[in-house]
């Protein structure tokens, strides 16, 4: 997020300008969500002092992958300002389809995966096709999809019940390599911080080039120290363990390549646009049913990867591969971390922190030994808390724009 | 006034457009030649806005005659319109809240290399375009959602203004707005006929029209109303032309085509 201010100007003034204008233009960005998962975790650490141990802390950032990959889909579909109901069947049904085909069939893996993310993909473009071009509501024919998705996979897995995959397999060490080297949680966290370091710095010096305001130094700074406590603390963290998980890798790079597609290219721009108006896209001359169809394809595509790592994380499929909970929690870690419902506003980065809330509460809930029934009713709780957030802010928005 | 002779800009005849059970546009023709502000005057739901849309290419015409610069064309979608040279700004604005000023600017025509945003570009290309028209707009980062009615409009007709066209329809841009806010649209609708341009606005104050037009375009139920010299006509004709008052050839003729 490009953050503009008089070249001349005092730091800390536009510190605090960029600030007011973030709240004045009713967008708290990440704040509400940090926060909420800062006072989750300071309460499951008085309530149980294992919470925050490095074990508990490298097992939530492997839990969180397969959850937060389906999510990072449903963010491109709720961008466009629609939704999509059928992420945890396409994701059984994806799995289904690899273990069929890897395991029964003896195909090698690699074409067994791709296949698997492919048979999201097309599930996607049926989905985008009766949304965009027949004009069936998204809600509906989602709908359908989970329910025929679903059936789709009881019949492919019907005659085989359970199917354990190879546990030394590619997709088994997704959820299970770590790189137990400590230099290469180190070496990531100083790449991440550096890069975008480097980015930011050179988006100033081109700015300046071409006569632009640009960001204040001060701010970049402050941003990339924050970041670079964060990573050396998580590095850490992770290396009293067993050191960087590889599907922690596989996601942060997925994060950080779509939030690049969906701010800094065309397509991304086109996205946003179906979200704050499809009628003003259309006049632009965007082709909206062919990015609407593409949206529903990112959204299934992803649900299918992220269908690859739960089954990783448990090594085996089966027909109760598919719950409720699972497209529950993909919608509203999407939401709870920041993109909005009514489309048009949110990032990628949303996944990340909303899949973290959820899994935390999870994972302090099962430490503690108490009933899953708990949390339900925290994960609800949070949930509501989160749209609630979504309305006022989009309230304050226009209220900003009527005064 | 006499109007050139040399090919207009743009000359429509015989436009027919229908919304279900609705005959928004029958038989409509109009001429825009450059360098004139033509006003587009008429009741409300008379077709003034479905017009806009046609020229456009958002509401293609049923039927009809398009001639560009003497040679006959066709537009089916808005790109066929941009790519002419026809920029709109629509009542309803068409802006994606969301998106901030340098966003809404350049909609569907990004700067791009292999794909990649050039924001800096697009920005300094919005801050330059800004200053010609003498337009001030806070911040260009802001969401439009958040900008005053006034700067929603200003956003909307830079946008228009940006791709260099030379035809701009402008439908109702002073509705929303204040004194102040009108008389400066007024000036850059001045602006942009001296530069060279051809102008449609569509406007429901008459008094905007008689400042600004050297011509106007009645319609009336979707038909051609008259078409007047602004100079030489009172603000009394163009009125009982607008509401059907007046017995003139053209209502006669609308009225009896009506029987038959
Ligand atoms: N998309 C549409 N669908 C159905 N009817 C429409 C549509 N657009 C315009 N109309 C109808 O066409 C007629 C002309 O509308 P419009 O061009 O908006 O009028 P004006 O701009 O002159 O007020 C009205 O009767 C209106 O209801
Ligand atoms: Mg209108």
């Amino acid at each position: 997020m490009s953050i503009p201010g008089g070249s001349s100007a005092h730091g800390a003034e536009r510190f605090t300008s960029a600030f007011g204008r973030r709240v004045g233009g009713g967008t708290f960005g990440a704040v509400p969500v940090l926060l909420g998962l800062l006072a989750i975790w300071i309460t499951f650490q008085i309530l149980n002092p294992h919470f925050l141990s490095p074990r508990n802390l490298s097992n939530l950032s492997v839990d969180i992958v397969g959850t937060g990959m389906i999510a990072v889909g449903v963010i491109f579909v709720l961008l466009i300002g629609e939704i999509d109901l059928s992420v945890g069947s396409v994701s059984g049904l994806a799995s289904a389809l690899f273990a069929v085909l890897n395991v029964n069939f003896g195909m090698p893996e690699p074409p067994a995966i791709v296949l698997g993310a492919l048979c999201g993909t097309a599930v996607g473009f049926v989905h985008g096709f009766f949304t965009a071009v027949v004009g069936v509501p998204a809600f509906v024919v989602t709908l359908a999809g989970l329910l025929g998705w679903y059936g789709l996979m009881l019949s492919i897995m019907g005659a085989y019940g359970t199917i354990n995959l190879d546990d030394q397999g590619l997709v088994a060490q997704l959820t299970n390599y770590y790189f137990s080297d400590v230099a290469a949680a180190y070496a990531l966290a100083a790449l991440g911080t550096s890069g975008y370091f480097l980015i930011a710095w050179r988006d100033v010096k081109r700015r300046r080039a071409a006569g632009v305001p640009t960001r204040a130094p001060v701010w970049i700074a402050v941003r990339t120290g924050v970041l670079a406590v964060l990573a050396f603390a998580a590095a850490y963290v992770l290396n009293q363990f067993q050191g960087l998980p590889l599907a922690l890798l596989i996601f942060l790079a997925v994060l950080v390549i779509l939030d690049y597609v969906l701010r800094r290219t065309a397509y991304g721009r086109m996205i946003f646009a179906l979200g704050g108006g499809v009628e003003a896209a259309r006049r632009a001359g965007i082709n909206v049913a062919w990015v609407r169809t593409s949206a529903f394809m990112m959204s299934s595509t992803m649900a299918a990867i992220g269908g690859l790592f739960l089954a990783s994380r448990i090594n085996s499929v089966s027909q109760t591969s598919v719950s409720t909970d699972l497209l529950m929690n993909a919608i509203a870690a999407a939401v709870i971390g920041g993109t909005s419902l009514f489309g048009g506003r949110g990032s990628t980065w949303s996944a990340l922190l909303g899949v973290l809330v959820i899994q935390s509460i999870a994972s302090g809930v099962a430490l503690m030994d108490i009933q899953t029934a708990v949390q339900f009713m925290i994960t609800g709780g949070v949930l509501l808390l989160a749209v609630v957030i979504d309305t006022l802010s989009r309230r304050a928005q226009r209220a900003h724009g009527r005064a | 006034m006499a109007r050139p002779s040399a090919p207009p800009l743009l000359a429509l005849s015989g436009v027919f457009k229908r919304f279900g059970a609705v005959q928004a546009l029958t038989d409509v023709e109009l001429e825009i030649h450059a360098g004139e502000v033509i006003a587009l005057v008429g009741d409300n739901g008379a077709g003034k806005s479905t017009l806009v849309k046609v020229i456009a290419g958002v509401e293609p015409a049923d039927t009809g005659t398009l001639e560009w610069q003497g040679r006959p064309i066709h537009i089916g979608r808005p790109h066929d319109a941009q790519h002419l040279g026809i920029a709109t700004v629509y009542q309803d604005l068409a802006l994606c809240d969301n998106l901030d000023v340098v966003g809404n600017l350049f909609l569907g025509r990004e700067i791009t290399r292999i794909g990649v945003l050039n924001e800096v570009e697009m920005e300094r290309r919005t801050r330059d375009l800004l200053a010609t028209l003498s337009i001030r707009i806070p911040d260009v980062h802001r969401p439009v959602a958040s900008l005053s009615g006034g700067q929603r409009q200003t956003v909307a007709i830079s946008r228009a203004l940006l791709g260099a066209p030379s035809l701009v329809m402008l439908d109702e841009p002073t509705a929303a707005l204040g004194i102040e806010q009108t008389a400066q649209v007024l000036d850059l609708v001045e602006r942009l006929r001296e530069r060279g341009l051809g102008v449609l606005l569509i406007s429901h104050n008459l008094g905007d029209v008689k400042a600004v037009a050297d011509w106007v375009a009645v319609l009336r139920l979707g038909r051609n109303n008259g078409f007047f010299d602004v100079t030489t006509t009172s603000q009394e004709q163009i009125v009982s032309s607008i509401t059907g008052a007046s017995d003139n050839a053209v209502t006669r003729r609308a009225a009896r085509e009506g029987e038959l």
